[in-house]
């Protein structure tokens, strides 16, 4: 019999995270992996980031985290979307070379001490007096541990669907897990259905690449990660092209033969990641849709086409694919499909992803009805934290929606359940002006230094950067220009007599910090990174004041606590609806609680002799 | 009467013309003020508690005020300029007494029941065929924020990698910010005449002295209200009663015989009547139908706006003029006739449509919230910034929602989108 602290299962990109963080805070931590090859495999499309989930990323790395700086080593294009849209929108998205990528993460996890990854399946949970003590595995050998962490994504009672081809699956070509979720279902835990697809893979070769648009990265490339200063690999170029009224033709005379729409699945699937069957019959009088290539990395013979993901049948594939210009010859080395899953309704879990009626017991990811590796990632560093913190004795970390979006979503999951798969907007945040990608350091990575989660690598970095900030502040404080002086160095402002620091040049438009160079020599020797972030404070300063007071209302709501125990059926004058949205979500804070949808102010107003006042005696 | 809680508690009561603050506890007369150096209101018995001695826990200011309705709108209009004071949530002083440990558990209980009943009784008491019409209209400008919403948040989170989001949604959606924005601006200046109708109606009863007055007040409450005699000049001060004028809701004020009087008591009770019937929406002059020769000039000035109807009491004992609504108070003779009158005078139709304005002053302060939040993402429009337009609506959709009490979250948003763009690769 083995002993660890903490026990993950699953090397998915959750696992990954929660892992690695749990042997950072120095946890003894096992990764359960039927496959340790498949470590931090990309089982849809190949890149990381993007809108919303780019900041994600960012608030990973400044706890830490793998998923930055696998994705630097392994990135084959980098692109900053929305990059004129302003800072706090802005946001990184990189294509991945796909096994560079899975051995970029491995290399990092074998670099990380107190972490064994053990090629073995977990059939079923140890409980002893209704906590979770460890795991089972596939030979029946027990491995005990202080704290587990469920992160196994579609595995749960998977089942692949392609045209009228149905079988168990987790991903294509692995095993499904069965015993897991029987043992959740037996705990009395609600689990929830959904639905996910993929689109067929080609072969590069096939493609008549060089008659399609160009779609280039960024010259030069932006790094995911803090701790990267550059990036050396060879960049590549994604193409660009369309479906036609031949396709959705295709697709429509056999619209009936597709699992999504013959009534085989039954589970609820996304909205923003339809299938090509969905797109064409929801948009019916749209005469293209757009397909990006994305090559599967470097050299790989494999060219991911995103946006006609599909569970037609093969043959069917075959055809609308070759519809489509430059695919006409195309060849399909593996073909999409439709997966349906079991996930656990996120409202059994706390803000720290511990389960409530099974202690010691954390879920992340996809189990908990998200998609994309990015929401993963964020949920699985939490995960991982609050295990290796339960086993050490230690008081639980959470996020609150005002610090990180990866606290957004998981208050989002947490209090108001899904009904599709959960996906990263920027728009979910009501503090996105501060929830930027380019300050998710700023935010987290002390808190993460004094928690423990951060090396002495990043340590030193973020301590470094945190100086030169200091100083770059401290040289635009000291910048003091008459309108005249202003007007000397090319920059227009009213001719007020009144003098002006470096902020307030900075607010002016189309001044950039390069402009200030001649006023304030140092600036130019300020880092990149630092030099970005004095702009972005000095033009938000305004909103970002407004923010912090809208901050400051919010932290007031959730400091009113509500115990997590509170028997809602016991408290008179709740609606029946009332009572089951709140025994469900049990929220923690007054905050918390009139955010769930359903709770009137009124109920709000009659949950406040529950709140626990700070300092309030227990008597 | 009026509380205000909170640090800002003394330079509010500065902000009423109040510059002295009254000793803690010690109740005091003073003058209130629209603004520090402004015209005076009313005068009020002012109390002053010290935190965390008081109620709420917090500096604490009572002002215990004569005015009715007009008085109260006008100091809460003076206190609603002063930055970061607002109306108070329903219950809030409450909560706040509660959190500050001044209530224990049973005095709480009642806040559900309270907030619930408040709800309700507003709910009764407006206008409910006006009710409808005002939350369809917020209901239109909240939908019209959620789809401008929709445009900006589709551009932010899915232009950059989505070819179906088209970009420059900003530009295009400039003029219905700028409708949304001058429909908001005037309903917000036609809210204190929507406030009437739901507080109410003014209706004063103005004439000579022993013309009748308080007989015709008192025969339309169905109660003695004020004290009848025939000795001039009884009637001292205002008398107000609650009416239900054919689903209005009315206040008729009974005033003192408005005459020249040498006693100071009695001239104090002719500046109010004066003042009451000022701001009236409706004056009824009542004549004696013996002596039907109006005064020479009119007892009262007719303000912009003010209907005035010349009724002819006594018509048992004398017959009244064609041109006057003629009545009995004695016999109960023409009293119909002259309540639908009133009631059809009041309901007239630049009044029925102002009804369909949000009114009361938690809805007013979001209406200005909303307001002001536009203002913001019309300033920002033009800059390279669509996320500051965004937060600006966010703000706005929000302070409407909670006139409506509907949903102005995210996946509203969310959902409005993946339904007009195909959103996904």
């Amino acid at each position: 019999m083995q002993i660890f602290d903490v026990i993950v299962i699953g090397g998915g990109h959750a696992g990954v995270e929660a892992a690695a963080a749990a042997a950072r805070l120095g946890a003894r931590t096992a990764l359960l992996t039927q496959d340790r090859r498949a470590i931090g495999r990309m089982s849809c499309n190949p890149a990381i980031g993007g809108l919303g989930r780019g900041q994600l990323v960012r608030e990973v790395d400044a706890l830490d985290g793998i998923m930055a700086r696998a994705i630097d080593r392994a990135g084959i294009q980098f692109r900053m979307l929305a990059a004129d849209k302003g800072a706090a929108v802005r946001a990184p998205r990189i294509q991945a070379d796909r096994r560079a990528y899975e051995a970029a993460v491995q290399a990092l996890l074998a670099e990380q001490a107190d972490l064994q990854v053990l090629e073995a399946e977990a059939v079923d949970l140890i409980l002893e007096e209704g906590r979770v003590r460890g795991v089972i595995d596939q030979e029946g050998c027990s491995l005990r541990a202080e704290a587990v962490v469920l992160t196994t994504g579609t595995f749960l009672r998977g089942e692949i669907h392609l045209g009228e081809e149905r079988r168990p699956a987790g991903r294509l070509g692995e095993r499904p897990s069965v015993r897991l979720p029987e043992r959740l279902a037996a705990a009395g835990i609600t689990l929830g259905r959904l639905k996910t697809g993929t689109p067929p893979r080609l072969r590069r070769d096939s493609i008549d690449w060089a008659a399609l648009q160009a779609q280039p990265g960024d010259d030069p490339p932006v790094p995911m990660s803090f701790l990267t200063d550059r990036i050396g690999q060879k960049q590549v170029e994604c193409r660009i092209t369309w479906t036609n009224p031949a396709t959705h033709a295709l697709i429509r005379a056999d619209l009936a033969r597709s699992p999504v729409f013959s009534g085989q699945i039954t589970a609820g699937g996304v909205r923003y990641c339809p299938s090509i069957e969905d797109k064409v019959v929801r948009f019916a009088d749209r005469e293209r849709h757009q397909v990006f290539l994305e090559p599967e990395g470097a050299d790989d013979p494999l060219v991911y086409p995103n946006g006609i993901s599909t569970a037609l049948p093969r043959e069917v594939q075959v055809a609308l694919v070759r519809s489509i210009a430059g695919l006409e010859r195309a060849e399909i080395a593996q073909f999409g499909y439709a997966i349906e899953y079991d996930h656990v309704d996120p409202r059994e879990l706390g803000p720290d992803l511990a389960m409530r009626r099974l202690p010691g017991l954390y879920l992340a990811g996809q189990i908990n009805g998200t998609t994309g590796y990015e929401e993963a990632a964020g949920q699985g560093i939490v995960a991982g934290i609050n295990a290796a913190l339960l086993a050490a004795g230690r008081p639980p970390f959470m996020l609150e929606r005002s610090q990180a979006m990866i606290g957004v979503m998981i208050d989002d999951l947490v209090s108001r359940g899904v009904t599709e798969p959960y996906r990263m907007f920027t728009s979910r945040s009501e503090f996105r002006l501060s929830l930027r990608a380019d300050n998710a350091d700023l935010r987290l990575t002390e808190g993460g230094i004094s928690l423990g989660v951060v090396g002495a690598e990043r340590r030193k970095a973020h301590l470094a950067k945190l100086q030169a900030l200091e100083l770059g502040r401290e040289l635009l404080r000291r910048i003091s220009v008459t309108p005249g002086e202003a007007a000397v160095h090319g920059m227009a402002v009213q001719a007020d007599g009144r003098r002006r620091d470096g902020f307030d040049l900075l607010r002016l438009p189309d001044i950039g910090l390069g402009r200030l160079v001649p006023l304030a020599p140092a600036l130019a020797d300020l880092p990149g990174a630092v030099q970005e972030q004095l702009v972005i404070e000095a033009r938000y300063a305004t909103y970002l004041a407004r923010q912090e007071a809208e901050v400051r209302r919010f932290r007031a709501q959730e400091e009113l606590a509500l115990p997590v125990d509170l028997d809602y059926r016991g408290i008179p004058g709740l609606s029946a609806e009332v009572v089951a949205v709140l025994s469900r979500a049990r929220p923690r804070s007054l905050g918390a609680a009139a955010r769930i949808p359903g709770v009137t102010p009124a109920a709000t107003a009659r949950l406040l002799r529950f709140v626990e006042r700070p300092g309030a005696s227990a008597a | 009467m009026l509380r205000i809680s909170g640090p800002a508690a003394l330079q509010a009561l500065a902000r009423l013309g109040v510059a002295r603050p009254p000793e803690p506890r010690r109740a005091v007369l003073a003058r209130l003020r629209d603004g520090p150096d402004g015209p005076p209101v009313d005068q009020a018995v002012v109390l002053r508690f010290v935190a965390p001695a008081s109620f709420t826990g917090e500096d604490l200011v009572e002002l215990q005020h004569h005015g009715g309705i007009g008085v109260r709108r006008m100091l809460a209009a003076a206190l609603g300029r002063m930055p970061g004071l607002r109306p108070a949530e329903p219950g809030e002083f409450t909560r706040r007494a509660y959190l500050a440990g001044k209530l224990d558990l049973a005095e709480v209980e009642g806040l559900g029941d309270l907030i619930e009943a408040t709800t309700a009784r507003g709910v009764r008491a407006a206008l409910s065929r006006l009710e409808g019409s005002v939350g369809r209209r917020v209901g239109q400008w909240h939908e019209q924020l959620m789809e401008l919403r929709a445009a900006v948040e589709a551009e932010l989170d899915f232009a950059a990698d989505q070819a179906d989001v088209a970009s420059g949604a900003l530009g295009r959606i400039r003029p219905d910010m700028m409708r949304l924005r001058a429909e908001l601006a005037e309903a917000l200046a036609r809210a204190p005449v929507a406030e009437r109708l739901r507080h109410g109606f003014v209706v004063t009863v103005v004439g000579a002295p022993n013309v009748g007055k308080s007989s015709l007040v008192n025969l339309l409450a169905g109660r003695e209200v004020a004290i009848v005699t025939d000795r001039p000049g009884t009637t001292r001060d205002p008398v107000e009663v609650a009416l239900d004028l054919d689903g209005l809701p009315v206040t008729l004020i009974d005033t003192a015989g408005l005459r020249d009087s040498d006693d100071p008591i009695e001239q104090e009770g002719m500046r109010r009547a004066r003042d009451k019937a000022a701001s009236a929406d409706l004056v009824l002059e009542l004549v004696d139908a013996r002596e039907p020769v109006l005064p020479a000039r009119p007892a009262v000035p007719v303000a912009a706006g003010q209907v005035r109807l010349v009724v002819a009491n006594k018509t048992d004992l004398a017959s009244a003029p064609a041109d006057h609504l003629a009545i009995s108070c004695r016999t109960g003779a023409g009293i119909d006739r002259l309540l639908a009158r009133v009631a059809a005078a009041l309901a007239a139709p630049d009044q029925a449509e102002a009804g369909a304005v949000p009114v009361g002053a938690r809805a007013e302060a979001a209406l200005r919230e909303a307001l002001v939040a536009l203002d913001d993402a019309l300033a920002t429009v033009h800059l390279p910034e669509p996320v500051l337009v965004a937060e600006a609506l966010r703000q706005a959709s929000q302070a409407l929602a909670r006139i409506t009490g509907a949903g102005a979250d995210a996946e509203d948003v969310l959902d409005r989108i993946f339904s007009r763009f195909c959103i996904g690769k």
